[in-house]
């Protein structure tokens, strides 16, 4: 008898390819028994990945690229053979907020570049009452969040080292601190900012979607030296979360998916909240607007899941452009090569180039990001926020 | 140790009792600028305001992510903050996350003085486990028995069997089944529900 598979989760909705290749026996159609360990930090996850008491985790895309580099923590080999989803974030505002940008915005309310100036405008109106700087919220310092949240307001003229506060605070803590006004908004993954919206206390202004078209969400990742010596297991893992991701995304299993999800043990949310997102259909605001978006979390469709080193190296700029880290080339390589379309393509027994190749990020700005040309990107960036 | 000499430790804890017990360890050592932080909420500027050389918070902790931020270059932070191992001890941190703790060390103290810590932390979460357990164990004992008693009540009164009669019916039937006594004794009482 073998021993289970140990892969931690977060308690999210995109977990959804890992949850439901258990649930629906996808997993067990390998050959393979996985115990799937509910996780309450993300530090804890990593922590657990990196000493080897969990085989796989469903992390964060950055943090593989932080542990392999040895940023923020020891320095641990691991690597990423598939993609759990590209996007799923959003950016929740505080309706004192929201109401403060529609006043000052110009243009459309849609287009983050306009809602970033009007931020830009709030924060220097603030500056010159003498009012606290504006808090915003997200989940880990090595996240998506965090990067989007920066990007967004970097755009728009805002300094997020200087101009506001960012701080860490675990998801399911947003929405009693958005509520309670501690922080005026925050960027997070699914459910919270639904669960937000529908207890009032905050608008969704921006799927991660508009910051960023095509952004590697969460990861499947396991230690290098474990990928080495459990290549079959490995790949066997890869194909399962692979079709459990299909099944995920079909519409008519969506019903299914969301009653899987909501248990107790996984996610522990209304089955409905789920849903909206999983059809890429949110309640934006109190009142009931409702807005779609096609892509709003993508789990296999557009190659999602196959791992794209060009988002190992735009992860990587962001660390450098706030400073995490600083640039060198061999890190900027050394970061790519955690994300192993690779690995991807053998679970499939293809072997070589990838299927498809490496498609942009669409930053809604900025100029386009080739990793070969990061010296020119950082180069483009406005002058004095995060430049590295 | 002087006391002017001991490090401030914060212990993040959310369970009063574990605290407590890693607190009187830590003072029994000789470190005697020990505060306790239960309260989640602004949770920062609290530690800011303490302005601890060491921070000790349990892994439970979903809080924990917060004080990932310390290590950032930002304006919030004021004394950067590093993890408690160097990179050749990672069996202190295989040791620290099978406990269930984990500790943080503000710029400015040496590794040395913090191994003592660390080493005293991890013992006390394990001795706190271990009561944990053990007081988990007894109840769920008495609980077990209590169970017994009753079904041993309705089979001496279905059955007309002598107290002892019934107890090693209950017994043969568990070892039977290789299941525990408890377990059967259970079943009867639900199955004594249903058919009421």
């Amino acid at each position: 008898m073998t021993t289970p598979l140990q892969i931690g989760f977060i308690p999210l909705i995109d977990a959804a390819a890992l949850i439901v290749a258990v649930e629906k026996g996808f997993t067990q159609a390998e050959g393979l028994d996985v115990q799937l360990v509910r996780e309450v930090s993300w530090s804890n996850v990593r922590d657990k990945l990196n000493i080897g008491l969990f085989d796989a985790a469903h992390i964060l895309a950055p943090v593989p690229i932080a542990s392999s580099l040895g940023l923020g923590h020891i320095k641990v080999p691991i690597v990423v053979p598939l993609t759990l989803n590209l996007n799923g974030n959003a950016i929740t505002v505080s309706a004192a907020l929201h109401a403060a940008i529609m006043a000052e915005i110009d243009g459309d309310p849609l287009d983050p570049m306009a809602t970033a100036r009007a931020l830009s405008r709030v924060v220097a109106t603030r500056r010159r009452s003498g009012g606290e700087p504006l808090t915003f919220g997200m989940t880990f310092p090595f996240s998506t969040h965090n990067y989007q949240l920066r990007f967004w307001m970097a755009a728009g003229g805002v300094d997020p080292d200087e101009d506001v506060r960012l701080v860490v605070l675990p998801p399911p803590f947003m929405v009693d601190s958005i509520a309670s006004g501690q922080i005026d908004g925050f960027c997070v993954g699914a459910p919270w900012n639904s669960i937000a919206v529908d207890r009032g206390v905050g608008r969704i202004l921006h799927f991660g979607s508009d910051i960023m078209q095509r952004a590697a969400e969460k990861v499947l990742a396991v230690r290098q030296q474990w990928a080495e010596k459990n290549s079959q297991k490995l790949a066997a893992l890869v194909r399962a979360v692979f079709r459990a991701a299909e099944f995920a995304e079909e519409p008519d299993n969506r019903n299914e998916v969301a009653r899987i999800l909501a248990k107790p043990e996984y996610i522990g949310v209304d089955a409905d909240v789920i849903l909206r997102t999983l059809e890429g259909r949110l309640k934006i605001a109190v009142d009931g607007t409702i807005r779609e978006g096609s892509r709003y979390m993508l789990f296999a469709s557009e190659n999602a899941s196959a791992p794209d080193p060009l988002q190992a190296a735009w992860l990587y700029a962001q660390m450098v452009r706030w400073r995490q880290t600083v640039m060198s080339a061999e890190a900027l390589k050394a970061a790519q090569d955690v994300f192993r379309p690779d690995l991807y393509e053998a679970a499939f027994g293809r072997v070589g180039k990838p299927q498809m190749a490496s498609q942009a990020i669409g930053a809604f700005a900025g100029p386009a990001f080739e990793p070969e040309n990061i010296e020119a990107y950082f180069a483009a960036l406005p002058a004095g926020q995060g430049k590295p | 140790m002087a006391a002017e000499s001991s490090p401030k430790i914060a212990i993040v804890d959310e369970s009063p009792i574990r605290a407590a017990i890693l607190e009187e360890g830590l003072r029994e050592a000789g470190f005697t600028d020990v505060v306790r932080i239960d309260e989640m909420q602004s949770l920062l500027s609290r530690i800011y305001a303490l302005d601890p050389d060491v921070i000790v918070i349990d892994l439970e902790n979903p809080s924990r992510d917060i004080l990932e931020q310390m290590f950032q270059v930002s304006r919030a932070v004021r004394r950067p903050v590093a993890m408690f191992v160097d990179q050749s001890d990672a069996a202190s941190i295989q040791a620290s996350v099978d406990a269930g703790v984990s500790a943080y060390i503000v710029d400015g103290l040496k590794k040395e003085r913090l191994k003592p810590i660390l080493d005293l932390c991890i013992s006390r979460f394990n001795a706190f486990a271990k009561l944990q357990d053990e007081l988990d164990r007894t109840k769920s004992a008495l609980e077990d028995r209590k169970v017994i008693e009753r079904a041993k009540g309705i089979l001496m009164k279905l059955k007309g069997l002598t107290e002892d009669e019934a107890y090693v019916l209950l017994r043969s039937t568990a070892m039977r089944e290789k299941k525990k006594i408890g377990e059967i004794a259970q079943s009867i009482l639900t199955a004594s529900e249903l058919l009421k």
